[in-house]
């Protein structure tokens, strides 16, 4: 071996040349090859595959679609659609980008129920989650400005309500808003400036992704029992059992999405953004898409400009110190009877804000929304600091592997490193 | 994949489970079928799908309808010429003289790098129609206008790379390798012609 | 074991629930029942009924198009509800079509051709709300997928005026009464209003109904043009990945079956 070259273990040589200069195969082999992972994981451990599946299936589709759109007021309306109709597949295209939007909210949506039922932003894990609220962030973003591109009623008033928050801050709101939209109002300069922040942001996204999985890999995975791997007979490798267990998720996720795509490809949008903008006229309703809804009702609960647009970003805000404010030892909800509990009420709780945020700003749902914006943060600022004080958690299992095999035996071979051979 | 490229060291935390010796030769042979049953699916999937992404980037269907376009031939003195635009791309439209039309009569074929007789290239004596694109690297040659170099052989001259055109829009000189391309058109009355 | 159970039914409240929330938020809008047409396009596997189509082109071209535009359509894009080359020529030959400007600078009308965009009725829209006391004739391009109920609902407005209309209502100067249109007054005149007001030429009795019922087909073809292929491509798409799956979790129950 000369020096300076890295001690590559492939055998193919051609691998190897690459491996031992730049040890990208080496790096892949241990971070998906070998990679320990907990035995126990179940369906819900799919969605962090599925969510990177789908920034890939945005960028890729995303990339074509920007071939044929012009951002101008007086064009892109139109550009849509001549890729609706005379660009080759563009329909499917776009239809793709556009529901895969609301997919990839769904699938980040369980991804983070599943960090919060089963603990995974406690200790060492907490960096981690802030991280992945980070790209939720992002993500709000980037699918908002990707909403106003087709210069629809819904492009144009949901940009003039979103871009008008911020008007809310004290003493420089106005002018932030004036900067927001090069202009007096929302108009073809926002249109510019959302587009090239719109095709910037996904590869911001990727690259926390990148950052995401880097913590991960140092910290491991989290597991349905939240406890960790106390040795080798506690994991498996994430090749072939989670790449094959993954696969089938990402499948089934697919037949989903193209039944979306195929069969009801305009279910989750709305009908007033296949009309033109029209600076003049307001829609009767206007509502942003689904997944805001929860964050919008918050907006609408609180009758003060300010406090409203505080409180929906504080909904978001708040999961950033969710590891300070749950300081219960024991991650998983399995082990947590009252929480358990309280926490499934705050995912009902959670759907009731988004079906208020899609109803007209009258009563019942007014009162509806505060009672359950109070409980949105009860949860997170009252519940879980006295939960930790008060609550019995089940006793644990000793091990993974106790509790997977129901405290039978030892596992054969399982404990013992063995070299990976071809089945 | 990665299983293929396994690596000889040994790695904490990996499952020696993964073995066939556990079940013997006849498992392994199953799994290895239907690893190959879904592996080749999958990569059917895969080409399906990257289809449609570069399928889109061929000419849409409002470009492909593209409208034809007509030209009044009435205003061209004989000896002038004009340029339209079709398709995005220039068109010489030429009312030769009567030389001009001789002299690309009498040329032998064999003289010729891309053989074509002038009577091949015209629909009418003396209308000339080429495409005004020159067909080494795409520049438009010079020749419309009276004052431009017409080249050797009185028809056109590439600026960019030198290649001179007869007056039947024919190679005769120059790194070029084939004639003026003629677009598909017809007379729709004695004065006037449409392309496309 | 219940906290599997719990999970599957959070799993599927979260993935219903969030696909509920939309149309949830379209039924609060209108509180008005738009009954139900039955299309041949209807359901997941309905297709066009090209005669319909045609028919419903029809409709359009002597009644709607004498205020209502269709810019994004082209007379080539008619192709597709069945009609020929010659056929498609000849409606585009019947429209004069502004073009130039020609070598003395001037905007000239010559005849349309196939690649020319449907003939708008107004020059602008200040043209049309002039032409229509202040109102605007939406473009109908793309209004099914505009509206909610889409071709129901086009049917529902066309055959839903009433006149006189109902006790104790009073209809502004210059309005209709129609019971489907949100507010119930519209600007539009009843525009199909006699039975045989079109002449079908394959024999169809053209009652109001049925032309209301042709022509908002002809507008939902207009609208998603691609709605055929898309349904076909999502069969075999679905199919496979059904198989795809099956194979795949076979493979994963073979690799797994060491661990469990």
């Amino acid at each position: 071996m000369a020096s300076g070259l890295h001690d590559s273990s492939f055998s193919n040589p051609v691998v190897r040349w690459i491996d031992q200069r730049m040890p990208v195969f080496t790096m892949m082999q241990k971070e998906y090859g070998t990679f320990p992972t907990p035995r126990n994981f179940n369906y819900f451990w799919n969605f962090g595959a599925l969510a990177m599946i789908n920034l890939m299936v945005m960028i890729a589709t995303g990339i074509f679609l920007a071939m044929n759109y012009t951002a101008h007021t007086s064009l892109a309306f139109d550009s849509v659609e001549r890729i609706m109709r005379d660009v080759n597949y563009g329909w499917l295209i776009r239809y793709v980008h556009m529901n895969g939007a609301s997919m990839f909210f769904i699938v980040v949506l369980v991804h983070v129920w599943r960090g919060m039922y089963y603990g995974s932003y406690k200790a060492p894990r907490e960096l981690l989650w802030m991280l992945g609220v980070v790209i939720f962030l992002l993500m709000m973003a980037t699918a908002f400005m990707g909403y106003v591109l087709p210069w629809g009623q819904m492009s144009f008033w949901g940009a003039t309500v979103i871009t008008n928050l911020f008007s809310a801050i004290p003493l420089v709101g106005d002018s932030i808003v004036t900067l927001l939209w090069g202009g007096f109002s929302v108009d073809n300069p926002t249109l510019n400036r959302f587009f090239s922040l719109h095709y910037l942001l996904p590869f911001v996204i990727a690259g926390v992704v990148f950052l995401h999985v880097a913590a991960l890999h140092i910290t491991g995975s989290n597991n349905p029992l939240g406890i960790e791997p106390k040795g080798p007979q506690d994991t498996l490798p994430f090749h072939p059992y989670y790449t094959v267990k993954d696969s089938v998720g990402i499948i089934v996720y697919f037949i989903v999405f193209a039944f979306l795509v195929f069969f009801s490809p305009n279910y989750l949008g709305h009908p007033d953004n296949y009309i033109p903008a029209n600076p003049l006229v307001t829609p009767a309703h206007i509502v942003p898409e689904w997944y805001f809804l929860p964050f919008y009702a918050i907006l609408r609960a609180v009758p003060n400009k300010l406090g409203g647009v505080l409180m929906m970003f504080g909904s978001i805000a708040i999961l950033f110190v969710l590891p300070w404010l749950d300081r219960s030892p024991v991650r998983s909800m399995r082990f947590r009877p009252i929480a358990r509990w309280l926490f499934l009420l705050w995912t009902v709780n959670f759907f009731v804000l988004m079906y208020c945020g899609g109803m007209p700003a009258e009563e019942p749902y007014v009162t509806i929304s505060r009672l359950s914006t109070a409980y949105y943060f009860g949860y997170f600022l009252v519940i879980l600091p006295l939960l930790a004080k008060i609550e019995r958690p089940l006793p644990l299992p000793e091990s993974i592997a106790k509790a997977v095999l129901r405290g039978g035996g030892p596992l054969p071979g399982a404990a013992v490193a063995k070299p990976m051979e071809k089945a | 994949m990665a299983d293929t490229l396994a690596p000889s060291s040994s790695s904490p935390g990996m499952g020696g489970a993964h073995g066939a010796g556990a079940h013997g030769p006849e498992q392994g042979t199953k799994r290895d079928f239907l690893k190959l049953a879904a592996g080749s699916f999958a990569a059917i999937g895969v080409g399906a799908i990257v289809w449609p992404f570069i399928h889109s980037m061929n000419p849409a269907k409002d470009v492909l309808a593209l409208a034809s376009t007509d030209v009044n031939l009435a205003p061209i003195a004989e000896g002038q010429a004009v340029t339209v635009m079709w398709r995005g791309k220039p068109v010489f439209v030429r009312h030769r003289t009567a030389q001009e039309v001789q002299e690309a009569e009498a040329v032998p074929l064999g003289e010729l790098r891309d053989p074509q007789a002038d009577s091949d290239r015209v629909e009418r004596k003396p209308w000339l129609v080429v495409l005004g694109v020159c067909t080494h690297l795409g520049c438009v040659p010079l020749g419309q206008r009276p004052t431009d170099a017409r080249g050797d052989f009185g028809g056109w001259f590439c600026p960019c790379h030198g290649s001179h055109y007869d007056t039947s829009g024919r190679i005769r000189r120059g790194p070029a390798p084939t004639n003026l391309a003629v677009p598909e058109y017809s007379f729709t009355s004695d004065t006037q012609i449409r392309i496309g | 074991m219940p906290v599997r159970t719990l999970k599957a039914a959070a799993l599927a409240a979260a993935l219903s629930l969030g696909l509920m929330a939309a149309p949830g938020a379209q039924a609060a809008e209108g509180h008005i029942e738009i009954p139900d047409t039955r299309f041949a396009f209807d359901g997941l596997f309905g297709t066009f009924d090209r005669a319909e189509l045609q028919r419903g082109f029809q409709v359009y071209k002597e009644v709607c198009a004498a205020c209502h535009g269709m810019r994004l359509l082209s007379y080539r894009n008619l192709r597709d509800i069945g009609l020929s080359e010659d056929q498609v020529a000849a409606v585009a030959a019947g429209y004069q079509i502004q073009d130039g400007p020609n070598d003395d600078g001037e905007m000239f009308e010559r005849p349309g051709r196939a690649s020319d965009r449907f003939r708008r009725p107004f020059a602008n829209d200040a043209a049309a709300r002039a032409a229509n006391n202040g109102a605007l004739p939406p473009d109908l391009s793309v209004i099914t997928k505009a509206r909610v109920g889409g071709a129901d609902y086009i049917h529902a407005l066309l055959v839903g005026y009433e006149d006189p209309p109902p006790a104790g209502v009073t209809v502004m100067e210059g309005m209709h009464y129609n019971k489907y249109f949100p507010g119930h007054q519209i600007a539009m005149a009843p525009p199909i209003n006699s039975d045989g007001q079109v002449q079908y030429a394959d024999g169809t009795r053209a009652t109001v109904d049925q032309m209301s019922r042709d022509v908002s087909a002809f507008l939902t073809w207009a609208a998603e043009p691609e709605l055929e292929t898309r349904r076909a491509m999502g069969v075999r798409i679905i199919l496979f990945l059904i198989i795809l799956g099956g194979l795949t979790y076979a493979v994963k129950r073979k690799i797994w079956a060491d661990v469990h």
